[in-house]
Order: C-alpha cells, then structure tokens, then sequence
C-alpha cells in the first residue's frame, strides 16, 4: 500500500543513481561493511532471483555459489549499506523469481544471455520503480 | 500548553538511519489545530484548551459546529478534543490560533492515542491469547476452545459459578488504545507530518492524539539521557 504522502516522506531516501536491475541479471553488490570504528567494503557477486517491494522497501535476493555451497542475500536497493550495485551481464529468464536455479547443480545454473538490449547496462536517473517489469520478454524465435 | 495535537494516520514505511539499520516509522499528519474555545475554571470549573482539527464543507457540517468554530473566528472542523492546562496557559491563550508540529521541535518521544482496528467477535485464543487445546492426544472439535472457566465456590461454601472478570470469548478491537514513548524519527513542519517510529494504533486515514511522553519506558529513557 502506498499513498502520495507516504511516497513523498520516501523520496528524500531513494537513491537516484541506481542501475536498471533485472531478475536474471548477474550482479555485483558493494556491502558496506562496519567493524567497530572501521569501515570496508565487500562485493558479493551473484545472480538476481527475485526482487520484491515497492519504493523504498524495494530488494533483491542474489544468489551465489560459495565454496559448492548456495548463498542468498537479500540487499535492500535503497539501504545505505549497499554502496553500489553493478550489472555484469543480463540473463535470458521466463520468469520473475528463479528459485528453480536452487534445485539446479553445475553448468545448468547457468542463464543465457539475453540477446536484446543488451546495450542498456547504462545507468538511467531514474530508480528501478519505473523500469520493465522483472519478467522479460520472451525473445521470440528469429 | 502542553504539546498536544490531533492527527491523522496516513501509513507506514521504513527509514533508514546513518548507520543503514532499517526502522519501521509511521508517518502521521498531525495537525495543523486550532485553538476553538478557552475553557477557565471560573467559567467552566477547569482549565482547558479545545482544539479543532481537519478543515470540512459548511454544507457537510452542522450549524451549531458552524457557530461554535465561528466564534473562533474559523471555518468548521470536523473533529474538536480538549487538553488540560494550568491556568497560566489559559490565561495566554488566544482563540483561533494555530498549534502546529513546530510545538513538537523539542519533543524526542510521543504518546498516540487511536481507536484499535475492529476484530468482532473473537475467541480467546485470539482475543487473550490463551493456549488453546492439544492438537492430537484425543482432543476432538476443541483446539481452539479456553478449557474450564472454573465453578468457584463463594466463602459460603457453594455457588459453583465462574469468577467475575473471568476472560472469555467477545468483541475484540475497536477500542481506545494508547501507545507508549514512540520515537519522533522525524518532522516536517511545512507539510505538518511526524514520523514516529513503530506502529500506531488502527487504519490508514484514521484519528490520532499525538502528545508527549507522560512516562518514558526504561530503556527509552537511557536513550533519551543519553542524547
């Protein structure tokens, strides 16, 4: 539930320079991370899910594979303990969580790549709120 | 006068502080007021201030609220709730003034008062929060029922019938309900919001009385010495 109030109290928190992010996409995440007065960054790079939320509240589940284990991290888009997001690659998905890669082992894990748009890894001011919904197009059969 | 003002629930969302910690805030549209009538103690036998809140069309309203906020020098409103002040504060009080979040500017913790959202008839799993019955162990058409209500005898020996004040079955909700020491996590006095910090009691679009703290819990006092 949103209202245009809500919406506006939000805005001061967006982040405006966040990539276009897409399910299927291969992503790097820059994790702030705090070890008492110090601080550092960690990457964790993986492959998008799923993405849930609206606005502010908007994340992403990446999941990697660690040491032939899984990992998933949920990273909240708008948190400011997500110093940066990168998109390495866009995957060639049908649907809008994948959490069918869970049960998969080896190469299968692996996506496609995309063959359209693969030009738009540019960033855009505007947040992911506005962008394609997660599901991309089927790339129908050329 | 104390800070105290009538509000209105418009919803929630998060925050994130400095540190990146996620909380959970409600956004309030608290007032603006204004000050509708002076009650005195040689008038009215107390010392009080009304307030008036959320503006309403003259033709959806009533003319005695018409007249009364008219006094006032105002248009009417649709909701009017009275706070207690010493008669210092009486005496300083004009009619027709506006109190808005800026009476809020030092105020750390708040207490609202809302009207719980309406359950209906609940059972005392839910209403009391009993335990309920066994699932399996032979328990047949029960797990949900409060067990025995009790035959307490009177001291004159008999009279098996339930103690008074015994919790039981009933309407749940739809109640009067205070929320103790909210953290303000922040203000906005050009579009009067408070954002608090948790959540308030009933729906979205829903009454509030917003005032501070009377008597922080433990731990909100720390925090509050502490700052």
């Amino acid at each position: 539930m949103s209202n245009a109030t809500v919406e506006a109290v939000e805005k001061s928190q967006l982040k405006a320079d966040l990539p276009v992010i897409e399910v299927g996409d291969s992503v790097d995440v820059s994790v702030k991370i705090v070890e008492g007065s110090k601080e550092r960054i960690q990457v964790f790079s993986g492959v998008v899910i799923a993405m849930t939320g609206q606005g502010i509240s908007r994340s992403i589940t990446v999941r990697r594979i660690v040491s032939n284990e899984g990992v998933e991290r949920i990273f909240p888009l708008h948190s400011p303990r997500v110093a940066g997001i990168e998109v390495k690659r866009h995957g060639h998905v049908r649907r809008s969580k994948l959490y069918y890669l869970r049960d998969r082992v080896g190469k299968k894990r692996r996506l496609r790549d995309r063959r359209r748009g693969l030009g738009s890894l540019e960033t855009t001011e505007t947040t992911t709120e506005q962008a394609a919904p997660a599901t991309t197009a089927p790339a129908k059969a050329d | 006068m104390p800070a105290f003002l009538i509000g209105k629930k418009i919803g929630m969302t998060r925050f994130f502080d400095e540190t990146g910690k996620n909380i959970p805030v409600t956004v309030i549209q608290a007032g603006p007021c204004f000050v509708s009538q002076v009650k005195t103690s040689e008038k009215d036998g107390y010392d009080a201030l009304q307030l008036a809140f959320d503006d309403v069309k003259a033709r959806n309203s009533t003319q005695p609220v018409i007249g009364h906020d008219g006094k006032a020098g105002l248009g009417p409103k649709r909701h009017h709730r009275e706070v207690r002040c010493t008669s210092q504060e009486v005496a300083g009080a004009e009619l027709g003034k506006e109190v808005s979040v800026a009476s809020f500017e030092s105020v750390k913790f708040v207490d609202v008062v809302g009207t719980s959202k309406g359950k209906g008839f609940a059972g005392t799993m839910k209403r009391h929060n009993f335990k309920g019955m066994c699932a399996s162990h032979g328990t047949e058409r029960k797990h949900r029922s409060p067990g025995s209500i009790g035959g307490h005898a009177t001291n004159r020996g008999f009279s098996g019938r339930p103690k008074k004040g015994k919790r039981m079955s009933g309407h749940l909700g739809d109640e009067r309900v205070t929320v103790r020491s909210l953290e303000v996590v922040g203000r906005d006095a050009e579009k009067n919001l408070l954002i608090v910090k948790g959540p308030v009691p009933g729906s979205n679009q829903s009454l509030l009385m917003i005032k501070e703290a009377v008597r922080l819990y433990k731990t909100k006092a720390k925090v509050a010495k502490a700052s």
